[in-house]
């Protein structure tokens, strides 16, 4: 079986951000960055697959030199091959160009099942993996728990609302984004990093793909949420703070 | 010209989300000038159509075909795109549900346009709309222009837009038959289920404490339970708690967990990803100990501690026993 996961290098998660000097992104130049989590568990769900049913493993990402990090990262982790899309300056792409470019590249791998994670921690649209499934003519489900492969086909755990879930059949190939947290992420052995460094990394430039990036939306500013309620803060020691909350738990919102 | 809201409905019943769709198009509309229609598919939607005609609407389209029955990407996706080529709007609107996650950017990819995901409000410059939208799990917010002509497409946020009023009216229902073939839908979905363990019903506390990946490992869950007992309260989770099997799937609060609405909601070291707070934004009063003052928990608590909540919780749990006697 093979299989292309899609993976997104992101700023880590509890990173502090500043606008940038156009006001329409952020500062990037302080942050550190690591896989896109959803991502991550994409490509632990397509190592597992490939544990099971064998196969290879490709990971394909799209971003500017940093991002080989987080291919490096994957190859480390069990990924037999990376493909790399640059682009230093993807902060006016939309997803669809994004997933035109990945498309291009993926094609001519000729996977059984595309995964990607369900959405992506920085701009979150969600979409980067039907917009591919679209591009690519393939049938897609997301926020995927489990996946079984059937005879040439899978079986897949879609979470809906509220606790609910649903299995859907379908055929290969196939895309799939994955649902964050369904299992447990595996660390990079010292092995394994040692076996990425002779791994294949392919950089492709994104402008040798022939695909136009013509976004149809743009961001004219970023900034901080205005507040919609008022929160008091309190301040103080640990304990001063705890009881100024008692304070106002018992006479203002009257609760204990 | 002219704004279609896409609403959404499974078995005959409505998903709640459609009427904040409604609301938000009728804004749009009437800020743009624009006149309003809306749309409902599945195998039989005339009723669901009959009830909102009674709205300040233009048309109301039932899109209805057997094959539209289950939900499905690939059925969706065909009805869709050919009543859009057919109504040409400038601006489609979507409840931003699971289900519209799964098929509306397969849509709009036909139209060469992207879905701009989960708005949480809009304005009009210069006469188009400019819709704003989160950020880096709801840290920060940016604004976002249409830069190509209609149809553009959008998905509203859950509780970004009040349903409640509504001005009368009466839309002319039109049935719409789109040509599906049983060929074009390639996913085979079986019936839903329910996850095991459904056995904790927390929309029924007065209080609930709440506990996010501030606390870092397990080990730290019985120093918030002892919060939780001396408040009385029910304990809760956010999502990676639960994932990590740190507590029980059933304690899980937010889109894919519980709706809570207690009278008490102390989020212990809970960021505040969007699918945490529309499982919680509704409870009377809501604390929050977190150590980054940014945390957009902060943008829904009425009390907030900015701190360590190793520090916090025990002091607090104290000075609650202290309160109690």
């Amino acid at each position: 079986m093979k299989i292309v996961v899609g993976l997104k290098q992101v700023p880590a998660r509890d990173s502090l951000f500043r606008a940038d000097a156009s006001g329409r992104w952020i500062d990037e130049a302080e942050l550190t960055f690591e896989i896109n989590e959803p991502d991550a568990y994409a490509l632990e769900a397509g190592l597992q697959l490939k544990e099971k049913h064998g196969g290879e493993v490709v990971v394909v990402s799209a971003g500017p030199s940093r991002a080989a990090r987080s291919l490096r990262e994957a190859l480390a982790k069990g990924a037999d091959r990376a493909i790399h899309i640059e682009e230093e300056h993807m902060e006016r792409w939309d997803c669809l160009c994004t997933a035109r470019v990945m498309a291009r590249a993926i094609e001519a791998e000729k996977p059984d099942l595309i995964l990607t994670g369900l959405q992506s921690d920085d701009a979150g649209y969600g979409q980067t993996g039907v917009i591919l499934a679209e591009l690519l003519g393939l049938p897609h489900a997301t926020i995927i728990m489990e996946i079984e492969v059937r005879d040439g086909a899978i079986r897949v755990k879609r979470e809906l609302e509220d606790g609910w879930f649903q299995h859907i059949d379908m055929p290969l190939p196939a895309l799939v984004t994955i649902q964050s947290g369904i299992s447990k992420l595996r660390y990079a052995t010292l092995m394994g990093i040692r076996q990425a460094k002779t791994k294949e990394l392919r950089r492709v430039a994104a402008g040798e793909l022939g695909v136009a990036p013509e976004p149809s939306i743009e961001i004219s500013r970023v900034y901080l949420p205005r507040k919609t309620k008022q929160t008091e803060v309190l301040d103080g020691s640990p304990r001063e703070a705890a009881a100024r909350l008692v304070e106002r738990l018992k006479f203002e919102a009257r609760i204990l | 010209m002219s704004i279609l809201a896409i609403l959404e409905q499974r078995d005959g019943g409505w998903n709640r989300m459609s009427f904040e769709t409604l609301a938000a198009a009728g804004e749009l509309g009437c800020e743009l000038g624009e006149p309003v229609s809306a749309a409902i598919a599945g195998q039989d939607v005339l009723t669901l159509a009959a009830e909102i005609a009674g709205r300040k609407l233009e048309r109301v389209y039932a899109v209805e075909h057997a094959l539209l029955r289950d939900y499905t990407a690939d059925g969706y996706a065909a009805a869709l795109e050919q009543l859009i080529r057919r109504v040409k709007p400038s601006l489609v609107l979507f409840p931003h549900t699971y289900r519209v996650r799964d098929f509306a950017p397969r849509l709009a990819t036909r139209f060469g346009r992207v879905l701009v995901s989960d708005v949480i409000g809009h304005r009009i410059e210069d006469g188009r709309p400019v819709l704003a939208r989160q950020l880096f799990q709801g840290k920060w917010n940016a604004d976002i222009r249409f830069t190509r002509e209609a149809p553009n497409f959008a998905s509203i946020q859950a509780g970004a837009y009040r349903a409640g009023v509504v001005e009368p009216g009466a839309a002319q229902v039109e049935p719409f038959v789109p040509e599906l073939d049983p060929s074009m839908i390639r996913t085979h979905p079986a019936e839903r289920f329910r996850g095991s363990g459904q056995g904790v019903d927390l929309s029924a506390a007065n209080i609930i404490v709440a506990v996010g990946r501030g606390i870092k490992e397990k080990e730290s869950i019985p120093m918030v339970a002892g919060l939780a007992n001396a408040l009385g309260a029910e304990l809760a989770a956010s999502r990676p708690i639960c994932d990590n099997g740190w507590l029980p799937m059933e304690r899980q609060v937010g889109s894919s967990g519980q709706t809570v609405a207690p009278k008490l909601y102390v989020a212990v070291g809970i960021s505040g990803a969007i699918q945490h707070l529309v499982g919680m934004k509704g409870s009377k009063t809501i604390v929050a100990i977190n150590k980054d003052a940014n945390a957009p928990i902060f943008e829904v608590a009425d009390y907030g501690i900015v701190g360590d909540l190793f520090e916090v919780v025990p002091a607090l749990e104290e000075e609650i026993r202290k309160a109690k006697g």
